[in-house]
Parts: C-alpha cells; structure tokens; sequence
C-alpha cells in the first residue's frame, strides 16, 4: 500500500511539473514580450531593452523555465505588472477569502448531500427518492453562474430581498451566504447521487444479504456491514468535489464580485497581468492535483484487498493472477461504481 | 411422508409471484424435511429453486412476494413471526449457505466479526463466542488459530471461503440448513471436500439440509430425498433410490439421462497414434509474463479423433487450447500442424492455417458479437478466410445444418438464442470454413446439462463427418464419454496421456486416481437398465 | 448418455423471437425522455429560427439604456439601448454550434483515443492515458481562460479548447468500455481469424460501445453549453457586439434590478437547455444500463 500510494505521490508531483510546464510556454506564446507588456506600448527601446536584461529574457528559453521554476519553489512567484507588488504577498488575502468560500460551500454540501444520498437509497424507488434525483439531474445540468443568477433574482435585491448580491468590504457575513449556497448547490449533485448509488450497491450486495439471513439487526447490518463498503468511493467523490471548487470559484467570484483568487484571475487577464495569471492557475491546478491525490489515498486506503496485501498467505497463485487481471481498478472496488465518472 | 415430531422442515402450497408482473415465480410447492436427513432440491437456471431457498428463511429478493403456503421451520410459521422473531430464528433455527462465498463474505470485515456475529446472542461473553468459533473452525478442517481470524476473505482460497461460510452457518447450531449450490465453481477435488464436510455436519449436528444444485450427479451422491423443480413447479419428489430408479416424470428422465455417465470401462479400443498427425505439438512450454503455466506438453491429434485436455481451473488447459489457435503467443516449443509449423500469433499464420483450425468458445453469451445477425457471424470468418461466397445464403445454410439448427435462425440477433442455440451458432461459424481442427474450450460448462448432452451429441457427429477435435474440459465423465485419447494436465505439466479407455480403467498416475474417485458416484439404476 | 432429445416441449422454452428495443425506444420510454427533448426543442427552436422573426437588427438602437415599457419592444432595452428580445432572439445559434462542434470534435477523438487505448494496451495504453492525466490536471474552465488570456478570445479556440478538455474524459470512459468488450470472447475470435486489428476495431468494438458513446455525447453536450456560456459570462468567449447569450448576461447585469430581462430571458433559455439535455442524457443512460442488465451472463 505504501508502495502505491508513493507511485500516485510520484506522479501527483509529476503532473504538476507538467502543468508548470504547460503555464510557462503559455506565457511564451505571447504576443510580444513581457517587457513589452509591462511598458506598454508607447515605451523607449532603451527602456525596453533594460527591462529584457532584468528580466533575463536574453537568455535561452530553457534558462528561463529553469529560473522561473527555482523561483517558483522558493516561493517567489514573480512580480505584478499591474501594481508591482510581489505576486505571493498580493495573493494572500484573495487566497483566504476562496478557501472561506470554499470550506463554507464544502460545509454545507457534504453533511447535507449525504444524508439525501443515502435515505434516497434506503427509500428507493419512491416519492423522496423521485424529488431527490430529478433535483440533482436539474442541478448537475445548469451551470454554476446561472444558478448564482437565479439565486440572486429570487433571494436578492431584484426578487425577495433577503441577501445582498454583490460583496462590499463593509459588509456583514450574510454577504456570503449567496456564494456559497451556489457553489455548495453546484457541489451536491454528484455527492448525492454516488452516495445514493453505492448504498444501493452495497445494500444489494450478497455479503449484506447473507448478514441479514444471519439474523443481524438491521443497524448492525447498516452500520457494520453496509457502511465500509460505501464509504471509499463516496469519499473520493467528495474529495473530487472539493476539487472542482477551486475552478469552480471563478465564475461565483465573478458573479458576486468576491475579492478572492478567482476575482484577481479575471482581473489579471483584463490587464494582461502574466505573473499573476500564471500564479492562479498554478495555485488552483496545484490544489485541484493534490486534492484529487488524496481522493486516491482515500479510495485506496479504504480497500481492505490494498490495504492488506502485504501478508498474503494461502494461494499465491490465484492472488497474482488476480491482482494481474484487475491492475488499474486496484484503486476502488471492482463492483463498486466508479468515483471519478461522476465529475463532469 | 407424513409430518411427525423428526420434521424439521414443512412447506405447504408456497407460491411466490414478482412484482409488478404477478408472474408466478415458484407456484404451489410443498416439500418437508426431516431432522439429519437432506433434499436434495434439482432444477436448472430459472427453475425458482433459489426463490424457494430463500423463502424457506422468511426472505424474499426485491420485488418478489410470498401470496399463498405457508413455511414451518421446527414448528413455527415463519408467516406469524415479527420481524423480529424472524431475526431471532435466522442463524439459528434455519442458516444459509451461499453460491458464491466470494461474494457474500463482506470484504471490509475480518473472519473473527464475521464468524462471530453469526452467534448473535448478546447474553454470551465474548470468550464463550470465540470458543464456539473456534470449535466450528476446527471441525470445518480450518485453523482456529488469531491469525486465521484475523484474516479479511480475499485473503482466502475458494475452497476455504466455501469452509468459512459452512462454518458460519453451523456457528449457531441451527435445526435446518439452506444451502444454495454451495460447490459452483469449485474444483471436483475442493468439491469432494466440501461435500464431505457438509456429509458430516450435518450427521454429526442431526441438522436438516436442503441443498439447492442443478448437478444431479452431486445430489444422487449426497441426498436421502431428491426433489425436481421445473419452471416454478415441483415435478417430482421421493427418497433417492426410487428416484434414480424409477423417475416418475418425463423432465427427471431428461435430466437423469443428460448426466455424463463417468465410464470407466467398455471403450473401444483406441487406434494408435499416425505416424504423422494432423496436430503435433512438442516440448511446449508457455506463460504470461515471468509465471511458467505450461511445461513439457507433448500432445497429438490424429484426423477424425477426439483427443480432450483435462484438467481443473488453473491448469493451464486453456493457455494450451488459445497457443494452438494462435491466441497465446508466450510460447515456445513446437506446434506443427499436418507438417507444417504454427506460427505464434494468429496474425502471422496462413489464411489456410487460419481456416482449418477453429476455435469454440467456453461461454456462448461472450462468443457472439451483440450487434450481428447470426447470418453476418457465420459469413464474416468465411468471407475474411475464404474469399466472397457465390451463394451466401446457401453457405450460411449449410453451417446452421451442420449445427443442427434452422436455417431461419440467420436473421436472429444473438439476444434472440437461449444459450444451447447460442452455443450452436458458435459451432456453426466454426464449421462454416470446412475446419480439419476445431479447439473446443469447455463448450459446454456454462450451458444447462440437458444442453450439454446435445452438444456433445452434435460434435459426435461432426466427429463422424472427419473432424478431429481437441476438446478441453474439467469434466472427466464427459471425456470418458468422447474422446479418443486423453491428456490428463496438473500444474501446466501432462501428468497422463493415452487412450480413454486405458486411462480410465487403469489410471497410472495418482492425481488421475484421485480425480476419478472424487468424482461423485452416478448410476442411476433406471440409466442403466434402458 | 441418451441419444439428442427429442422433446421439443421442455427445451423451447424461453425463446425470445422478437428483439429487445434499442437504445433509443428504451430511452423514449422514460417520461423524462420526452419531457427534456420538449425543453431542449423549445431552445433549439428559439436559438435556430430566432434570427429569423426578431424584429429588429440586433445592434440597432431603440431605447434608452436599461430602459423598459418602450413601444415597440417586448422586454425594452439593454444597456446600450438595444432591442432585448432581438439580441435574445439573435444570441443562441452561436452558443448552440460552438457547443455542438465541441462536444462533437471531443466526443470523437475522445472515442478513438478511448478504443486505441483499451484495445492495444501496452505502452500506447501508458502513454495515452498518463497524457491524459496531464490533460485532467486543469479544471475545464480554468484551460481555457489561460488560454483565451493569452491567445485572445477566438472563435475556433473556443471550440479546440473546450473539445480537447472533453477528450480525456470521454477517453477513459470509453477505454473502460472498451475493456469490458475486449474481454468478451467474441472479439477473441475475430483476432483467431485474423481479422485485422482496425477492423476489429471499427467492427467488433465500436457497434458495442455505442451506448456509453451516446451517453457521453449527451453528457458533453450539456457541459460545452455550460462552458461556452461561463466564457460568455466571464467576457472571454465571443466579444462585443455579437449578439449572444452569455455575454448579454456580462454586460447588463449591473443593472438586473432596474431592467432584468436581458439576464432572466438568456438565463432560463441556458438553465432550460441543459436541464433539457440533461434530462435526455439521463434518459439514454438509463436505457443503457436496462440494456447492459438484460444481457444475461
């Protein structure tokens, strides 16, 4: 298990790397040169030329990514060129005010979204059920913004009157409310319906079938035999949510006028803000990379077949051959329905 | 059979319809059990024998219902119990033994909870529970030892897994004993020792049994009492003896008669090898990465003959089979095939090679591409190996014939076959190109018996027509019943090889012996004497 | 062992001569089938004949910005005083065929990605897929913004963007497919004939995967709506003065409380859109799982 979870590490770092990669040539793409940008259009050759020294664009490509990414890894993620301010110092109150969107979203969503899942699956088939999946069906199809857009029509200024839409540094905590019932809106479906899924999975299951011909009481039967089987794919569901919110952020930001990460995305690219943009994206790939590495731990940290392998005893042979046959699902349970189908 | 104070076991009129159709599932069954005595309870897929099984403890799958009969388990109408009182009565008074103990083990739970809780009595101290599971441990031949309770199922063999669930259900010294086709996917060796286990416990518990199995050769072995299930209905039911003797209904004689006989004498006596055989394969040796599956096989088939490959899962029957059809291609060693060598891949074959060795597939569900006529399965291997038909219809005629099917049945879709008539197809698209060879891989283990009887009738005569089969199986009565010579496989290596008959009556080799004798003894006296 | 059996009786028993209903009949079966091809058809309708009966040109000037209850118009003026019915009229085909496109550009190279991958293994199968995660290390709207930040807001780029985050999704998707048919003999036998692999291929794997393609192609149809309509939103999908729906929303959102309707009427025609196609996409996936249980095993 060690063993596999420090391949995922491996490539988790690796993949991250890619992204860095992927960012800087973005960068090189540019029309024009930083030095260019920064200046503006009107700026003096000799101006420009002192720039390009400072900012070492004579050299190599190659050298350039090299130094970028030295400086990437002691924290240095450049300069604005909008307001000249180091860009890590810059993000840091964006930064915070996304990760309080964020966890209050996650919050609310997962208790909540859990909780339906699973009595949906219990009353299967019927009334509460029914609702519960034409609502998230309807959820998981419309986009983030325009459920923000609703939202503030009927809670809003222009509708009910009950929340302010658009955030002010004055204001109270009810400013977030609106955020972060879309975001948590935006988050739920997929919960619910992994949620619903396995139970029903598992509570069909032959293994949960025998407990109850074992005469065990139903609780016994839910919450020993039932329960560990779900929990794995639900958990790594729920991590990949939480992973999405980090893109998810910006359109909300946006919409809300929210001063976090997403808000100083949009606002860097309106000035062309190359440091900055490039921090962003590396900051929210960075989270979306990590967040779906522990969604992997988790799936794999919650199969008893990974967890235990290192002992195996009797029957070597059959173990192996199956191990061979199963090689990329070792992740999740093979009857289990797959976590990461549900993201979009 | 009248009721009397050893019934464990009285079902009365019990029907039980699915829901929403009210389609009768099991209608009108009554059968009793008596205490230390099995019934053993026979059908084929579909047959309702699992619905049974699970009524018989208060259980119904989703979407079926319990409408008329009523179940008594020592004494008490599971009907008039709450639902609690059924719980208190499961694990008991009446356990379950699964099909499949892979499945119905929870994964997430070690033996020790598993075991355990089977007890389900919250009065007894948690030492006394242990003892208990220990004690059932010991007398299922498993160790009782924390490690092997420590264990999680998939740290188990199948035959083990099989031995944890007879023990869980014998934890709480239950009265009566479902078991659900308890030795499927068992090897005959495995199979032997939990039959034998089940034999004991249930002599030595005074339990009642029911075991539910389509293999009539099994039940004959193990029951006092045998009952038919035919499409939802009980078409026969006696003690054993007078069963096997005198089946009173037309299925029970389809059924009896449809079971390889394992015949260990009156073969003919075989032809010797030819000097140059059609299929010549010499020091093989294959594998799948760094694992050795196949050493040393020398193996030949004549024309016209059938020669089987037997051996139980794992083998190496199967590797064998797919090298020579050029599905395998870790191998190496010599295949020669009339004189000229195979190559390893199939794609670097001749068309010719290609079109006069033929392969059949273990399960007729996969085999057949969902999406094509029967029509288009049969032309598509002729067209690619042999070029444009003249007359399609009439090729595709033909091959149906030769199987033994209408040749209406071309415009059918897979869907449209039960599983024998898929199987045929199979064998059709086979013989369609004129083969000399066909490889047969264990056609008919995922057919019905009734079925499999047919089919091997069917490559009888094909065999008449003069073609040489290699017919790969675990079933040593079907190869008694077939083949001409046979290769005994044990761990990748050949471990017997000779005519049938030879082989059959005078085994030389120990795991030869030891396959005929766990081999369940099947005579009935009505089969014989026909 | 008897001779054949010759009772037809007991053997014939279960034999189906019709054919099960195909994927689509099966998906029509479900009421919500019906009711998201009627929602998705209303859009549809609107977006494709929209240009055709708006009233006036869609940079025309009628009002007063943000102003409502002017005669003549319907739902009054934008911010630049601009006929709102007519904008809302002209702005849906864009979104509708730069959706389509992506999701069809996707959907298609995911697939033959997808069949490549499962079918050859191997280190093409490695290779495929570890550049697939790179591919899935962005958030979708997150690669595309780079993107159009760097490159500008294109046209075409809109659609390769979106249609290359597509690829990797509907890849795996497929290669899981893929795997499930490979492992059924029938495939075994067409390479034992030496069938060659492309055939194979086009012949023996992709008529059966065709459900989880259809599936999937809804389902990337919902979400490049979304996304075309986010980058609209966000000002980075088509630029001004394009008539188109999510772009009405950026520029006369300040003033949803005074004049709504340039929001309300481009936000409902997208919520009813993709619930619309959601609700067929569940639909056919439902049939498709009815379809997968019923074949017996």
């Amino acid at each position: 298990m060690t063993r596999l979870i420090a391949v995922r590490l491996l490539f988790g770092v690796l993949t991250l790397w890619a992204v860095s990669v992927v960012v800087f040539a973005a960068t090189q793409a540019l029309p024009g040169d930083a030095a260019q940008l920064i200046l503006g259009r009107d700026a003096t050759p000799e101006r420009l030329e002192a720039l390009r020294d400072q900012l070492n664009l004579h050299q190599p490509v190659a050298v350039q990514y090299t130094q970028w990414l030295q400086g990437l890894l002691q924290g240095d993620l450049g300069t604005s060129f909008s307001n000249r301010q180091p860009v890590s110092e810059y993000l840091e109150s964006p930064l915070g005010n996304s990760l309080v969107l964020m966890g209050l979203a996650a919050l609310v969503a997962t208790p909540v979204s859990l909780l339906i899942g699973a009595f949906s699956a219990l009353r299967r088939d019927r009334g509460f059920d029914h609702t519960a999946s034409l609502g998230t069906l309807v959820l998981a199809s419309v986009p983030e913004f325009v459920v923000g857009i609703l939202l503030i029509l009927a809670l809003g200024p222009g509708g009910a009157n009950l929340f302010p839409s658009v955030y002010s540094r004055e204001g109270g905590p009810e400013q977030w409310i609106l955020p972060a019932l879309t975001l948590a809106l935006a988050v739920a479906p997929p919960i619910v319906r992994m949620m619903r899924a396995t139970m029903i999975e598992v509570l069909e299951s032959e293994y949960v079938q025998q407990a109850r011909l074992k005469g065990l009481d139903e609780r016994v039967v839910l919450w020993r035999h039932a329960a560990p089987n779900a929990i794995g794919p639900v958990a790594q569901v729920i991590a990949l949510q939480l992973a999405w919110l980090a893109g998810g952020v910006v359109a909300v930001e946006f919409l809300f006028n929210i001063p976090g990460i997403g808000k100083v995305l949009m606002d860097g690219i309106a000035n062309r803000d190359v440091p900055l943009i490039q921090a962003v994206v590396l900051l929210i790939a960075g989270i979306y990379i990590l967040v779906n590495l522990l969604a992997d731990v988790i799936g794999l940290a919650a199969n008893p077949k990974v967890r235990v392998s290192g002992n195996r005893p009797s029957a070597p042979g059959s173990a192996t051959a199956k191990d061979r046959g199963e090689d990329g699902a070792a992740g999740t349970p093979a009857d289990a329905p797959k976590a990461k189908d549900v993201r979009r | 059979m009248t009721r009397n104070e050893h019934t464990v076991l009285e079902v009365d009129d019990l029907t039980v319809i699915g829901r929403p159709s009210a389609v009768e599932i099991i209608s009108d069954v009554s059968i009793t059990v008596r205490r230390g005595e099995i019934l053993g309870l026979v059908g084929e897929s579909g047959s309702g024998k699992t619905t049974l099984g699970l009524s018989l403890l208060a259980h119904c799958k989703r979407a079926t219902e319990i409408v008329r009969g009523h179940v008594e388990v020592g004494g008490k109408d599971l009907a008039s119990l709450s639902e609690q009182q059924v719980r208190q009565l499961r694990g008991r008074a009446v356990a379950y033994i699964p099909q499949s103990p892979a499945s119905a083990l929870n994964p997430a739970l070690r033996l020790r909870t598993q075991l355990g809780e089977a007890l389900h009595d919250d009065t007894l101290p948690r030492a006394k529970v242990l003892d208990r599971v220990r004690e059932v441990l010991r007398e299922v031949a498993l160790p009782d030892d924390d490690r092997f309770l420590n264990r999680y199922p998939h740290q188990l063999s199948g035959g083990q897994q099989q031995r944890v669930a007879i023990a869980m259900a014998f934890v709480g010294r239950p009265e009566l004993i479902v078991l659900d086709e308890p030795t499927t996917g068992l090897d005959v060796t495995t199979q032997a020792h939990v039959l034998e286990t089940i034999r004991r416990m249930t002599r030595e518990y005074g339990t009642a049994g029911v075991y539910i199995s389509h293999d009539m050769a099994v039940v004959a072995d193990l029951a006092d009492e045998i009952a038919v299930m035919y499409r939802g209905e009980l078409v026969e039911r006696g003690r054993t003896d007078a069963v096997l003797a005198e089946p009173g209904h037309e299925y029970t004689r389809r059924l009896l008669s449809a079971v390889p006989l394992l015949r260990t004498e009156g073969h003919e006596e075989a032809e010797e090898p030819e000097e140059a055989p059609l299929l010549r394969i010499s020091g093989l040796a294959a594998g799948y990465g760094r694992t050795q599956v196949l050493e040393g096989i020398d193996v030949s088939v004549s024309r016209g003959e059938c020669v089987a490959l037997l051996g139980e899962s794992g083998s190496g029957k199967t590797t064998l089979s797919r090298s020579v059809a050029g599905l395998h291609h870790q191998f190496t060693g010599e295949a020669l095939f009339d004189g000229e060598p195979l190559a390893r891949s199939s794609y670097r074959r001749t068309a010719e090679q290609r079109r006069r060795v033929q392969y059949v597939f273990q399960n007729p569900y996969e085999a057949l591409n969902p999406r094509k006529r029967v029509r288009d399965q049969i032309l598509g291997p002729y067209r690619h190996l042999m070029g444009r038909p003249q007359d399609p219809d009439a090729v595709v005629a033909e091959a149906l014939e030769r199987a033994a099917l209408p040749a209406a049945y071309a415009d059918r879709f897979p869907e449209q076959l039960s599983g024998g008539e898929r199987q045929r197809v199979c064998i059709a698209r086979a013989v369609a190109t004129k083969p000399d060879l066909m490889v047969c891989d264990e056609i008919t283990s995922a057919l019905d018996v009734s079925v499999q009887a047919e089919i091997v009738t069917l490559l009888r005569n094909l065999q008449d027509e003069g073609m040489a089969l290699l017919f790969v199986t675990h079933n040593i009565a079907l190869v008694s019943n077939i083949a001409q010579r046979v290769a005994v496989l044990n761990k990748g290596r050949i471990v017997e090889y000779g005519p049938v008959g030879r082989v059959m009556s005078e085994p030389r080799h120990e795991y030869t012996r030891a396959l005929i004798a766990d081999t369940p003894d099947f005579q009935p006296s009505f089969a014989t004497a026909e | 062992m008897s001779g054949p059996m010759t009772d037809p009786k007991v053997e014939k028993v279960a034999k189906t001569a019709k054919r099960r209903p195909g994927l689509f009949r099966t998906a029509w079966g479900f009421g919500r089938t019906k009711v998201g091809t009627v929602l998705a058809g209303i859009i549809v309708l609107v977006a494709v004949a929209g240009p055709f009966v708006a009233p006036y040109e869609p940079t025309e000037f009628v009002a007063m910005p943000y102003e409502t209850g002017v005669g003549g118009t319907v739902f009054g003026g934008d911010n630049l005083g601009r006929d709102v019915l007519t904008r809302f009229l002209w702005g849906g085909w864009t979104l509708l065929l730069l959706a389509a496109s992506a999701a069809g550009i996707g959907v298609a190279v995911g697939t033959v990605v997808g069949i490549v991958a499962g079918y050859r293994r191997g280190w093409l199968d490695d290779v495929l897929m570890r550049f697939n995660d790179v591919l899935l290390a962005f958030p979708q709207l997150i690669a595309a913004l780079l993107v159009m930040s760097i490159i500008g807001p294109k046209v075409w780029l809109i659609v390769a963007v979106i249609a290359v985050s597509h690829v990797p999704r509907v890849a795996r998707v497929i290669r899981e497919a893929t795997r499930k048919v490979i492992e059924q003999d029938f495939v075994k036998a067409a390479e034992a004939i030496g069938l060659p692999r492309w055939r194979i291929m086009a012949v023996e794997i992709l008529p059966n995967v065709t459900s989880p393609l259809l599936v999937e192609l809804g389902l990337r149809l919902t979400y490049s709506i979304g996304v075309v309509a986010v980058l609209g939103f966000l000002g980075m999908g088509l630029q001004p003065p394009t008539a188109d729906w999510g772009l009405m929303i950026n520029e006369t959102r300040q003033g949803m409380a005074v004049q709504p309707w340039p929001v309300v009427l481009p936000v409902t025609a997208i919520a009813v859109l993709t619930i619309g196609a959601n609700l067929i996409t569940d639909g056919l996936s439902r049939a498709a799982i009815g379809i997968d249980r019923g074949v017996e095993k």
